[in-house]
């Protein structure tokens, strides 16, 4: 039988990767766009294994809703990142300074 | 070492790699493609966790959808990816360390403080008829029926605002603007002209009457009349 450490380590593992690689990629925000959703999969795994683990739906019911708003955050992260694209000509996080005063 | 140990190792070290994979890759279609495997892992190691509905929802809207969509905007946009790269070395050092603390605690935490967690009671073993989906389907639509419609309305503002977002009007396209094409009116569109029979001899003078030039003035009889007298008029000389 596998123990509930294991799934929480897992979940623990897999932020910190996602952590670092929003550290590593922080030029490239595509790669941080992925790097978020792989945070929220970690999140959801600590998620569902509290309710395997506790007998209760809620956990699922709540990975349910993450999954809902994970995928309308990155349809519109995707769609800014178009307009970025089209207006800028750039997606390199270090050119868009156009808001510092 | 019982099988389900095994299937949850082999699983987990894929979806670990993948994961070091989507944040270490140089080229953001490989990326995508790791974060697919590392969610087809999770999915797989979802279902150890007897979370099968969430399981297939994972696969189908992660790797079928959202995934997708991050392909098709890689690949859309033409993207230089030398100065994406650069500082990757720079910021190895301090991203390894912020993350090692971090995995670091959270690891003690659960393996030290809370000892429980190592040890904590498996689950009973669920009936034969038990439905995952009909499990989650009766919460979802009892207890959090109105968090589930307001879900609803957040993907409709999804929907809204990329399409608001995405949208451009270029000034060369060409629309059709139905609200005006129902109101228009017989008289807007037909021009009639009062064609002089002699004048047709003339082939020169006859296809400017086919072309409806300006210089006939409106008159009574319609224009296709017209067009017709003027092409019989033209065969017969």
């Amino acid at each position: 039988m596998i123990p509930l450490s294991h799934f929480l380590t897992l979940g623990a593992v897999l932020f910190g990767l996602s952590i670092a690689g929003i550290f590593l990629n922080r030029k490239n925000i595509i790669i941080i766009l992925m790097s978020i959703e792989l945070m929220l999969l970690a999140v959801n795994m600590n998620f569902v294994a509290f309710s395997y683990f506790l007998d209760d739906t809620a956990g699922q019911v709540f990975v349910f809703f993450i999954l809902t708003v994970a995928a309308a955050e990155a349809a519109i992260g995707l769609a800014i990142l178009v307009v970025l694209f089209r207006t800028r000509g750039t997606i390199n996080v270090g050119d868009l300074d156009q808001l510092q005063g | 070492m019982d099988l389900k140990l095994i299937i949850f190792w082999v699983f987990s070290l894929v979806l670990i790699g993948a994961a070091i994979g989507v944040i270490t890759t140089r080229n953001p279609v490989q990326a995508a493609l790791f974060l697919v495997l590392a969610f087809v892992n999770s999915s797989i190691i979802w279902m150890l966790m007897e979370a099968e509905f969430l399981a297939i929802t994972l696969v189908l809207v992660y790797v079928g959808a959202v995934m997708v969509l991050f392909l098709f905007v890689v690949m859309m946009l033409d993207v230089n990816l030398v100065p994406l790269r650069e500082g990757f070395t720079r910021y190895l050092p301090v991203g390894g360390l912020v993350t090692a603390a971090i995995v670091l605690q959270m690891v003690l935490l659960i393996r030290v403080k809370w000892v429980d967690a190592t040890q904590y009671a498996q689950p009973l073993p669920k009936p034969a008829d038990y439905s995952n989906t009909e499990a989650l389907g009766m919460a979802l639509y009892t207890d959090y029926l109105f968090q589930f419609e307001v879900a609803a309305v957040i993907l409709l503002v999804a929907i809204i605002a990329a399409i608001a977002l995405t949208m451009r009007r270029r000034p060369l396209t060409k629309y059709q603007r139905p609200a005006e094409q129902v109101l228009v009116r017989k008289a807007d569109r037909l021009r009639v002209v009062q064609v002089n029979s002699e004048d047709n001899q003339n082939p020169a003078v006859m296809s400017n009457y086919a072309a409806a030039s300006p210089t006939v003035a409106p008159g009574d009889t319609s224009v296709d009349g017209a067009i017709d007298d003027a092409t019989e008029q033209g065969a017969k000389p």
